[in-house]
């Protein structure tokens, strides 16, 4: 940890209104000043690395809304993440951990087979029974959650089905290769092919490698450094064996994620270099808004849009996807208030701090009702599970998209 | 601090709102100000007045000493406790009324200050103080500091605004000063005692605010000034010539590149200054008054000057200045700013006596401020490592004070004195300034248990 990044915190409290947490409970220790604090006096032997402190320190999203909000370029929700995953990695990886980080998450196959019984559990209607028996109630509150946020899944994962090479339609103006995040390929593949078929429209060869594996992200939050670097290594071999104008993706966690390769493998000029070309898809698609505005069909619809953690302060891409929702003909596009804060979703935090991630999302949920929307536009999974799950409890009469979604549905792809 | 004693804190906040453990004290044993640090013996958040008599009235029985807090943004160390009770007012946020017929606002202490002006702003008040902290200071806060702002220079600070308090003295008994009337002569004033008061004299729990008409509308420029001086003199001449704009904001070279660092605005990086104006009121006078500006500024041999084509630009330079402070610390780990306010028509001798002790003392300092209240803010940028600097930042500000006090100025315009500028008030109030002081201290709090060892 760089004790600089540490001491650079002048503790102006800029970063207080930004932070969710900071706002749910107006604690110190639970803001991102507070936090770097804290990190700081650990570094500096001020204070002990007590169960307390982590779990202060726990509470922290990581929506990195304190990055944004940092005039001297302190990130305190990374500093803070970096610390507890080296906690977690010096105390070695656990028996949960390496099943699921080092067996699981690194094979595709594997992971989509371990979703094979969760299929089938909906499939058969085995899911609304125990749904309405309550059994769920008799087994660890976690796993109701994760029950609980899980949507109907599609028939098969994206990336069985999907082509290598899905070919551009017209004139072929370049080529790019499709990162296929492992969740919008297990539960949001819909949204994942209109992307593809979406880049093929505006005359991109589209490839996407079959071989690729997770992005990472799960092993940074699970302190696996290693296998963070592995994962990265594998992608960047896998990537840089094709001629690519971008690497692009639509989902933020694994655009944020890739754009750090360059960092996790420092000094590796094709990791480099592969960073460098990592879009999110609404990066694209903007660049390309004159050819796509001829190609959309009105839809009379109010739209609001949520912007993902790992999309406006992670990657600091806010105006492409309003720009993109505006292009639509009819469409009436409403601002969400206090669009940028985080949904309470956060990896596993929604299933780690149930009652903090519900307070937060409640907090979302009534920005979404004050804003008359019908449909709510996001383009990140984790945040697309906590909406989707909370739009259907508290205001089912709101749809949740993804941006390349609705765009294929105004393209009537 | 003895756990009996706590145990009886906790039966008036309650358990969850006592906050005894070593993280929670560490991280309220600082505020913004840098180098000073203090461990309290506990942290209560008390969710009523009536709790805060009683924390008063028992810490008065044990001799424990307390600090208020806000949000601990004040940049003189003046919320912090050495082993007392630091008593946070984040639970007494409401806004309690807004009073359309006697243009007032009636607030508890923790409300934060933008918070307030979202509200009156609704309802076409205004309520103008707007310290470059006011998404994060809360009312209490600004009232205790008498906090400035950006548009200090035609509306006032809050002192201008305070009308009324409710205050917990030192042994719990509340204080009623003043209220809604606009004239009140009944006795001392002591409103204007209790504002910047720095904790020291009562813990407030409810503040009434003047509000005034907000303005019709406004217009908020930029120009840039190749040379340092010419922005300096163009500031008095903007005064000289009866213009008062709400907002007459001074920033030098490095200050404009951190911020625009940070902020992406498009802030010119090849000149010495910018001045950020606003001028607002009735659209006629407003036309007049930006025109005046721009001509007083062209005299000056401004290179560009530019105004805001609509609300959201405006807002994004003003935002972009109120990041100033901290943008700075995106170029060393640490900023020691002062505060030092000379008579605006010295604001040209000022920044020559900054840059000459800047480099006689060889330490970077970036300057930016009120420019239009002669209030400018000399940032020393260095490294708490580096002892050394840090003692020659320290001889430079020595300088700096000395030479406004020899102007007519005084040693801190709006930060308050607290822990950090405590040695330098003799030299600016003399003994018998001192001497009042203690007095009325002793006056309202004879045993010495509010905010103790700040100010002097
Ligand atoms: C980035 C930045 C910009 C700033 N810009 C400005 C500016 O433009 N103008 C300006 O004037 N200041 C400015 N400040 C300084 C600071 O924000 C103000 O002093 C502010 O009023 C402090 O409010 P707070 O709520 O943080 O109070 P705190 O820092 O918590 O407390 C300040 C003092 O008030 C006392 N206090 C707090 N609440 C009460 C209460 N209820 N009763 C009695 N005493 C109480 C405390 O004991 C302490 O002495 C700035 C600070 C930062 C970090």
């Amino acid at each position: 940890m760089d004790y600089v990044k540490l001491i650079n915190c002048m503790r102006c409290g800029m970063c207080l209104p930004a932070c969710p947490t900071y706002k749910e409970t107006f604690l110190e220790t639970a803001s991102p000043r507070g936090r770097v604090a804290l990190v700081r006096k650990v570094q500096e032997g001020q204070l002990d690395q007590s169960e307390r402190l982590l779990e202060y320190l726990s509470l922290c999203l990581d929506c990195q809304a304190c990055a944004s909000a940092c005039p001297c370029g302190v990130n305190a929700g990374e500093l803070v993440a970096e610390f507890t995953c080296e906690r977690k990695s010096e105390s070695g990886l656990g028996f949960m951990e390496d099943l699921i980080l080092r067996k699981l998450v690194p094979h595709p196959d594997r992971l989509e087979a371990s979703m094979a019984p969760m299929r089938a559990y909906q499939r058969t209607g085995l899911q609304k029974l125990v749904r309405k028996l309550g059994i769920l109630k008799m087994f660890p509150k976690q796993l109701e959650r994760m029950e609980g946020l899980l949507p109907d899944l599609p028939a098969r994962p994206l990336r069985q089905e999907i082509r290598e090479v899905t070919p551009a339609v017209g004139t072929e103006r370049g080529t790019v290769g499709f990162f296929l995040g492992c969740v919008m390929s297990l539960i949001f593949s819909d949204a994942s092919r209109a992307t593809i078929q979406l880049l093929s429209a505006l005359g991109y060869k589209v490839i996407t490698p079959k071989n690729q594996v997770c992005c990472g992200a799960p092993n940074m939050l699970g302190g696996d450094l290693e296998g963070l670097k592995e994962a990265a290594r594998t992608n960047v071999d896998l990537f840089g064996g094709h001629e690519v104008d971008f690497i692009v993706t639509d989902c933020g966690g694994c655009g944020a994620e890739l754009k750090k390769y360059g960092h996790h493998l420092e000094g590796d000029v094709p990791a480099t270099e592969f960073s460098s070309k990592v879009r999110d898809i609404s990066q694209v698609l903007a660049l390309h808004a004159e050819e796509l505005f001829p190609l959309l069909k009105p839809l009379d619809l109010r739209v609001t849009y949520h912007d993902p953690c790992h999309i406006a302060h992670c990657q600091g891409i806010r105006k492409e996807p309003r720009d993109l929702l505006k292009l639509i003909p009819g469409l009436q596009y409403t601002e969400l208030n206090e669009a940028d804060a985080c949904c309470g979703s956060a990896g596993t935090y929604n299933i780690e701090r149930p009652e903090m991630s519900d307070r937060i999302l409640k907090r979302k949920l009534d920005n979404i009702r004050a804003s008359g929307a019908q449909v709510l536009v996001t383009s990140n999974p984790g945040c697309l599970l906590q909406l989707k799950k909370g739009l259907a409890e508290h205001l089912p009469q709101v749809r949740i998209m993804h941006l390349t979604e609705l765009l294929a549905m105004s393209m009537q792809l | 601090m003895e756990e009996s004693f706590i145990n009886e804190l906790k039966t008036i906040v309650g358990e969850q709102y006592t906050l005894t453990d070593r993280e929670s004290l560490a991280v309220y044993g600082y505020d913004s100000t840098p180098e000073l640090e203090s461990l309290p013996g506990a942290v209560l958040l008390p969710g009523s007045t009536e709790e805060v008599a009683r924390i008063m009235r028992l810490c008065h029985g044990a001799g424990v000493c307390v600090t208020p807090r806000g949000s601990g943004t004040n940049l003189s160390g003046g919320s912090l406790s050495a082993g007392g009770v630091v008593v946070q007012t984040s639970r007494l946020n409401r806004l309690l009324e807004i009073d359309e017929e006697n243009l007032t606002a009636t607030v508890e202490p923790g409300l934060i200050t933008s918070a307030l002006h979202r509200e009156v702003e609704a309802r076409g008040l205004f309520y103008p103080p707007d310290p470059g902290s006011m998404n994060i200071s809360t009312m209490g806060g600004n009232v205790a500091e008498n906090s400035g702002g950006l548009r200090g220079l035609k509306y006032g600070v809050t002192a201008d605004y305070v009308m009324g308090l409710e205050t917990i003295l030192a042994d719990g008994d509340l204080l009623r000063t003043g209220g809604k009337v606009v004239k009140d002569v009944a006795g001392y004033s002591l409103n204007p005692l209790l504002v910047s008061s720095e904790g020291t004299l009562g813990f407030f729990t409810g503040i009434t605010v003047k509000l005034i008409p907000k303005p019709q509308t406004k217009t908020t420029m930029l120009a840039h000034f190749p040379v340092l001086q010419d922005a300096a003199m163009a500031v008095s001449a903007i005064i000289a010539a009866k213009v008062i704009p709400a907002t007459l904001e001074f920033l030098d070279k490095v200050t404009i590149k951190c911020v625009e660092d940070y902020a992406h605005v498009g802030l010119p990086l090849n000149v010495d200054a910018v001045l950020l104006i606003e001028v607002d009121g009735h659209p006629a006078v407003v036309a007049e008054e930006a025109a005046s500006v721009a001509e007083i500024c062209k005299k000056y041999r401004c290179s560009f000057f530019q105004t805001a084509q609509n609300p959201a630009e405006a807002l994004k330079l003003t935002e972009a200045r109120r990041t100033a402070l901290s943008a700075l610390a995106r170029l060393k780990p640490t900023t020691i700013l002062e505060d030092a306010t000379v008579p605006r028509s010295c604001i040209a001798a000022m920044l020559k006596v900054i840059q000459d002790s800047a480099k006689k003392y060889d330490v970077t300092i970036g300057t930016f401020g009120h420019a239009g209240d002669g209030n400018l803010h000399p940032t020393c940028l260095t490294d708490e490592r580096d002892q050394d600097e840090i003692k020659r930042a320290h001889a430079a500000f020595a300088e700096i004070f000395d030479a406004a006090i020899a102007m007519g100025g005084t040693i801190t315009g709006e930060h308050g004195v607290g822990l950090a500028k405590k040695k330098y008030l003799p030299k600016l109030v003399g003994e018998s300034g001192i001497r009042v002081m203690r007095g009325i201290k002793n006056a309202f709090d004879p045993k010495g248990i509010l905010n103790p060892g700040k100010i002097f």
